[in-house]
């Protein structure tokens, strides 16, 4: 059998490939998020002050929203045609397709970010006063929180009838304390504010939800 | 394991979906280098049989033990199965397809992965270099590199659900050769399928089932007496 580094890098290239050729979950990423931002910057008319007061919020929740539309599609490629079942019978390990996922969704979510943050800060008119390498840190850490626990809730969702509907419902208070640090650190940062609590309890939430989703994965990829 | 010993052996298996049993109480065994044909009406439990062989559906009660393992993750590697659906990615072709499923099963380029993978679909009737995606293939030919990707890790046992379904009739005879090729090569077949007649001339063994039990196992194509209607 391959290691499953190989199994998890085959896998991930491969969604990454699906991906490419179909643009199923960036498309609809990008419209959206571009949406918020048009709309809430035609909403209010806000200062540079007050805008670094509702930024974090503002951000987080846009990618929140827009995450789940990748996280519904990265398993809804693998429903289509049952192709999930041939990941089962082999001998490949669950928790390598689980990371290759996260993986994948990370990335997806990643570019997302990257494409749209410089459009929040010109909407937006956004200046750091804090240092602002650890918007960085934070937007890595908080991204990570998304997708680890969207991926293990999608794939739980996968065989419910209403799985778009029961995603949302099982993952967003589940995350709850990783937003409410992501937006309370970014603002932080923005103002020129010590961050360093609600960073540090993003980097356990991590590491906590990834070690029980690595250990709950098997179990949910072969429920019936 | 001697050869007189059976390969798949299946004792009181139930399943179970909700209230719904697919599955009362199913014994048999089977032996090594043969062509099962499991037959039956619809909803009779053909698939759930061979989706519980395939360790896809946990049964409710009852053993499967399967080259002397009742865990099926130990013997993975040693069965084939192919579904009603395709098991492929509708974007990908069928190379790519199959190079992704070849390394799940420790099949890679260091182990002359490519020249296996298309060793597999020249097998099947396909050619390898076919660069358009699967989405766009034909259904007989989506059928085709399904049996391919079942065939990749060269199986000791082959799970096959339909493999003819929607297969003209010159192409499925194809398979069937292929499939009676490969059982002499000391594999064992199970083969789920409503078109019989294919397989009048090359099956071992008919399976009958009916109402989630094994009513009869014949060894020509004509439907034991204690069920309902004849073989079609």
């Amino acid at each position: 059998m391959s290691a499953p580094t190989g199994i998890t890098r085959a896998t991930l290239l491969k969604d990454l490939r699906l991906e490419w050729r179909s643009k199923d979950a960036i498309n609809s990423m990008l419209f959206f998020s571009l949406l918020v931002v048009v709309v809430f910057s035609f909403s209010f008319d806000p200062s540079a002050e007050e805008s670094r007061q509702i930024a974090g919020g503002l951000i987080w929740v846009a990618f929140l929203f827009a995450a789940v539309v990748a996280l519904n599609q990265t398993w809804a490629r693998e429903l289509r045609n049952q192709v999930l079942d041939a990941y089962r019978v082999s001998p490949a390990p669950a928790n390598s397709l689980f990371i290759a996922k996260t993986l994948g969704n990370f990335i997806f979510v990643t570019v997302l970010e990257a494409l749209m943050t410089p459009l929040f800060i010109v909407f937006y008119r956004l200046r750091a006063l804090g240092p602002a390498w650890q918007l960085l840190l934070v937007a890595v850490l908080g991204t990570w929180a998304l997708v680890v626990n969207g991926t293990f809730f999608a794939a739980m969702s996968l065989r419910t009838r209403s799985r778009e509907i029961m995603l949302p419902l099982l993952l967003f208070p589940i995350s709850i304390p990783a937003l409410l640090a992501m937006v309370q650190s970014t603002t932080a940062i923005l103002n020129g504010e010590g961050a360093r609590f609600w960073i540090v309890l993003l980097v356990t939430y991590d590491l906590v939800f990834t070690t029980v989703c690595l250990l709950l994965f098997e179990t949910v990829l072969n429920a019936e | 394991m001697t050869e007189t010993e059976p390969v798949v052996t299946v004792s009181n298996l139930i399943k179970q979906f909700g209230r719904f049993a697919a599955l009362r109480g199913v014994t048999a065994e089977f032996f090594g280098g043969k062509l099962y044909a499991i037959l039956g009406d619809n909803g009779a439990g053909k698939t759930t049989l061979l989706r519980t062989l395939a360790g896809l559906n946990q049964p409710s009660s009852g053993e499967v033990t399967i080259l002397g393992s009742s865990k099926f993750h130990d013997i993975c590697q040693q069965v084939g199965y192919m579904a009603h659906p395709s098991l492929l990615y509708d974007e990908m072709s069928g190379m790519e397809n199959l190079d992704y499923f070849a390394r799940l099963y420790g099949i890679t380029s260091s182990t002359r992965g490519a020249e296996v993978i298309r060793a597999v679909i020249l097998s099947v009737g396909l050619d390898p270099d076919l660069v358009r995606p699967v989405g766009q293939y034909s259904q007989g030919m989506r059928q085709r590199m399904s049996l391919a990707r079942a065939l990749l890790n060269d199986p000791k046992i082959l799970l096959l659900d339909e493999p003819f379904s929607n297969v003209d009739t010159h192409s499925a005879t194809e398979m069937v050769r292929l499939l009676a090729r490969t059982r002499d090569q000391g594999k064992t077949i199970f083969i789920v399928t409503h078109q019989a007649s294919l397989l009048e001339h090359a099956a071992d063994e008919f399976v009958w089932m009916e109402s989630g039990k094994i009513v009869g196992r014949t060894r020509e194509l004509k439907r034991p007496a204690s069920s309902g209607e004849t073989a079609r």
